[in-house]
């Protein structure tokens, strides 16, 4: 640590409480109500903040200090691959997708995180809460920028990353993402640190986090990869913070149990749906794969999840309650949206494609009960369509669920052939949804979800249903962002490019 | 002679995002354009808050200050994480080398020891202050709209942070944690110091983002600095033989000379947009600069006694005639 020693040895955690825990005081002048205004209206009852164990005990030159290091280190890289050409060492322009998806629905999810980590630094009433919800606060903002940083070189070469912006608000796909954070925006402070400090930050970043970025490594992206390696240790002290947040409100009263597993219901079910982005990357996306979709929900989610759960046991929390339901999409997911994606691939700032015959291979070997059987039939059809000049193309458009956004093309839990899909009226309108999670979810908080802003009845509403319109206001252009890979205008300049940095013609 | 290497030659498609190229024209962007500029979402909010449903999600209305774009409330240093995150790990090499000088050469216990005690009775409360104005730059950048007036704020919320921790740091040097609770104590029970707390305490209730900047980073900060930093620790102390002291403070006059940089382009946009903004400005100033001013005084008066008045009276003109360079006649 930088801190010198003092005249009195003080321990780490005394010196760190010398310089952070202690910097608070009761106030007198004005009421403590009135200063911290949002902490009691969720129900959650703490009664002594002073518990508070402070995850990590990092202090401001040391902040400085080791984030200037490995933000020298990211910048360098992130120059080196911008003048050397590194965008021709990805394996395959296809690769590129998952980036487009991750800029336009991941990286505003990013900022979001740090808008709300800098609210809950202000709302807790407790010194060690509010400085490790500042640090994450101020680490989201990182993240932000580096990743936007990292892609905007590929903006310079390539189609779909240009307006991303404009994506965030106004496409259909990245309200999946957005109406996520949004709504953990505008829960409390406790229910937003379940909802990102504890189940999108410990429950599911690894799912997210790690294959992506193993996936970057895999193909060639050295700007991205860089980006992973070095917000690493950021998320390592994010994780911890997460997790002492929610032992902390299970250990200050029991009456906060319930309202807790609620939270983590709810998150659970809410994170795993935008995970759907994440399965389609790695089944489909990655040219060279690094597991499958399968694979890493049985290390990151069974394993590690189930060690967490069990660890949980002891405060009375249970598995959440959308568990199985989620283990019996897993051989699914990935393969249904991935089809959604292609036959509404007019409406995406990215490329889908039909997967080669050697992809389907390798989904097959790695989905043995299911590629087979209901996947691979329907793709070789699309394929027939496509060779006959007649591709696949569903302009209709897609019911999306009120709470998660995704177009409902999830089938039942226990029947594959089926199509999931539920409803509730309430206050005599109805609304639709792709699972029992969500529409739990809604019935929970009805007043919420019918604000929900649905992309696809706004392009009717607003646009009158013109395609080219709404591509415009999305700033989409047709024939070039969207459509089959193959084909595209990446695909030819990425072969073209690269032949020139690697042959003589 | 120069000699290229030569690269295999690529044309670029584009030379920046869209909303960029909107903005600024089409070139290529700069790091902190990309990094600033409608990176926080706009449009189509799905939900109201349940802590406050009469406010969006990011609302520009919380304020009385009217902006056609808050992305012209423009950084000068132009800072994003990383440029920001550089400059402080240099200035912490600076104020590292500094304690170090001072601790090895022992120069805290060659100081006159009713210099030391005076130089803890005004610096140790303030690490209570400066923990205020962490909580109110944390609040700016939390509930102000729009990343180029906000991220500023998040960095100096650090930044307070920071200051109070070089601030622990001086106090456990000349005199151990019992430093820190004796100033604790004052901070709560001195008469010197209530209107100071009051000030901060009244500062934690302000919701409206861009009162509390000028409650915080214009009025207080734009007192408390230059008078403690400035006219007390580097004039007075120095010239008793304390600038042990002013070494372990350098952090914080730098801060202050950088950062007013920072604040003044903010009020200077802001006034300029309508005169509307400007007369808002001009009472929050005048009301808050009055109150800061009168809580400063006993705090002065520990160190410079009867010259207190005068020393405050002397800084507010100071005051004045800097705000007046931002177009608002104080």
């Amino acid at each position: 640590m930088d801190m010198k020693a003092t005249k009195k040895k003080l321990g780490m955690k005394e010196r760190y409480r010398a310089l952070t825990r202690d910097l608070g005081w009761e106030s007198s002048y004005q009421d403590k109500d009135a200063i911290f205004p949002y902490v009691n209206y969720e129900g959650i009852k703490v009664h002594d903040w002073d518990k508070w164990e402070d995850p990590f005990r990092l202090t401001m030159d040391a902040y400085w200090k080791y984030q200037a290091e490995k933000e020298r280190k990211f910048y360098a890289i992130i120059d080196a691959h911008a003048q050397n050409n590194g965008h021709l060492n990805i394996t395959d322009a296809r690769y590129l997708s998952a980036l487009k998806i991750f800029l336009q629905a991941i990286s505003p999810g990013e900022y979001a995180a740090h808008k709300g980590f800098a609210r809950a630094g202000r709302e807790f009433p407790g010194v060690g809460t509010q400085v490790a919800c500042q640090m994450q606060a101020i680490d989201e903002l990182r993240h932000a920028q580096t990743q936007i940083h990292a892609m905007s070189n590929y903006n310079r070469y390539y189609d779909g990353f240009h307006a991303f912006a404009d994506a965030r608000d106004r496409i259909w796909y990245t309200s999946v993402a957005r109406s996520f954070f949004d709504d953990a925006m505008s829960a409390g402070p406790f229910e937003f640190m379940i909802a990102i400090g504890f189940s999108f930050e410990y429950v599911l970043t690894n799912l997210l986090f790690v294959p992506f970025m193993s996936g970057a490594a895999y193909n060639g992206d050295m700007a991205t990869v860089t980006f992973g390696f070095s917000a690493q240790s950021d998320e390592a002290r994010h994780m911890t913070l997460g997790l002492e947040c929610i032992k902390f409100m299970l250990e200050q009263d029991p009456d906060n149990l319930p309202i807790v597993q609620a939270w983590i219901d709810k998150w659970f079910w809410r994170g795993f749906r935008v995970l759907g982005l994440v399965s389609t990357m790695m089944d489909y996306m990655l040219p060279k794969r690094v597991m499958s979709w399968r694979e890493a929900w049985e290390i990151y989610g069974v394993e590690n999840g189930g060690a967490l759960f069990k660890d949980l046991a002891r405060y009375g929390i249970r598995p959440p309650k959308g568990w199985d339901d989620a283990e019996k999409a897993i051989d699914h997911m990935s393969h249904q949206f991935m089809l959604g994606l292609y036959q509404w691939s007019f409406g995406t700032s990215f490329h889908s494609w039909i997967p080669s015959d050697e992809d389907m291979d390798w989904l097959s070997a790695k989905y043995p009960d299911t590629f087979d059987k209901y996947y691979r039939p329907r793709w070789a059809h699309i394929k027939k369509l496509k060779a006959a000049g007649t591709p696949f193309k569903n302009y209709g458009l897609a019911r999306l669920c009120q709470c998660c956004q995704l177009p409902s093309v999830f089938t039942e839990p226990d029947d594959p052939t089926l199509t999931c899909h539920r409803e509730t009226v309430y206050k005599g309108e109805k609304y639709q949804f792709c699972s029992d999670g969500c529409k739990d979810i809604f019935d929970n908080e009805p007043e919420k979800y019918i604000q929900s802003w649905l992309p696809m009845p706004a392009l009717f509403s607003e646009l009158g249903g013109d395609v080219g319109a709404w591509m415009n206001w999305v700033s989409l252009r047709d024939g070039d962002d969207n459509g089959d890979y193959d084909g595209s205008t990446d695909q030819k300049h990425f072969n073209e490019w690269r032949g020139l940095a690697t042959s003589n013609l | 002679m120069q000699i290229d290497l030569r690269t295999v030659a690529i044309e670029p498609q584009r030379n920046a995002f869209d909303h960029l190229v909107r903005r600024f024209g089409d070139k290529p962007a700069s790091r902190y354009q990309e990094g600033s500029y409608d990176i926080q979402a706009a449009e189509n909010l799905h939900y109201r808050p349940t802590w406050d449903p009469d406010q969006a999600l990011y609302d520009e209305s919380i304020t009385r200050i009217v902006m056609k774009d808050w992305y012209a409330l423009k950084d000068p240093r132009q800072f994003y994480y990383s440029t920001y995150t550089l400059t402080r790990a240099r200035q912490q090499d600076t104020t590292e080398a500094n304690f170090a000088f001072v601790e090895s050469r022992g120069l805290a216990a060659m100081m006159v020891p009713d210099l030391a005690a005076t130089a803890l009775k005004v610096l140790m409360p303030l690490r209570h202050a400066a923990w205020g104005a962490n909580q109110n730059n944390t609040f700016i950048c939390g509930y102000g709209y729009a990343t180029v007036f906000t991220q500023p704020c998040m960095y100096h919320a650090m930044d307070n942070l920071g200051i109070a921790q070089y601030l622990s740091r001086l106090g456990l040097l000349l005199g151990d944690t019992e430093a820190l609770e004796e100033g604790k104590r004052a901070w709560l029970d001195d008469a010197a110091w209530q209107p100071l707390r009051r000030y901060v305490e009244d500062c934690l209730v302000v919701r409206d983002p861009f009162e509390l900047f000028v409650a915080q980073n214009v009025a207080l900060d734009g007192l408390l600095y230059p008078l403690v930093y400035g006219r007390v620790v580097d004039d007075d102390f120095a010239v008793k033989g304390g600038s042990a002291v002013a070494m372990l403070t350098q952090f914080m006059t730098d801060w202050f000379d950088e950062t007013r940089k920072w604040v003044d382009a903010v009020l200077k946009v802001a006034a300029a947009e309508s005169d509307h903004n400007r007369a808002q400005l001009k009472q929050w100033i005048a009301d808050w600069s009055c109150r800061a001013a009168a809580a400063l005084v006993p705090v002065i008066e520990i160190a410079l006694g009867v010259q207190a008045d005068e020393a405050v009276a002397e800084q507010v003109e100071a005051f004045k005639a800097r705000i007046r360079k931002t177009g608002i006649d104080l």
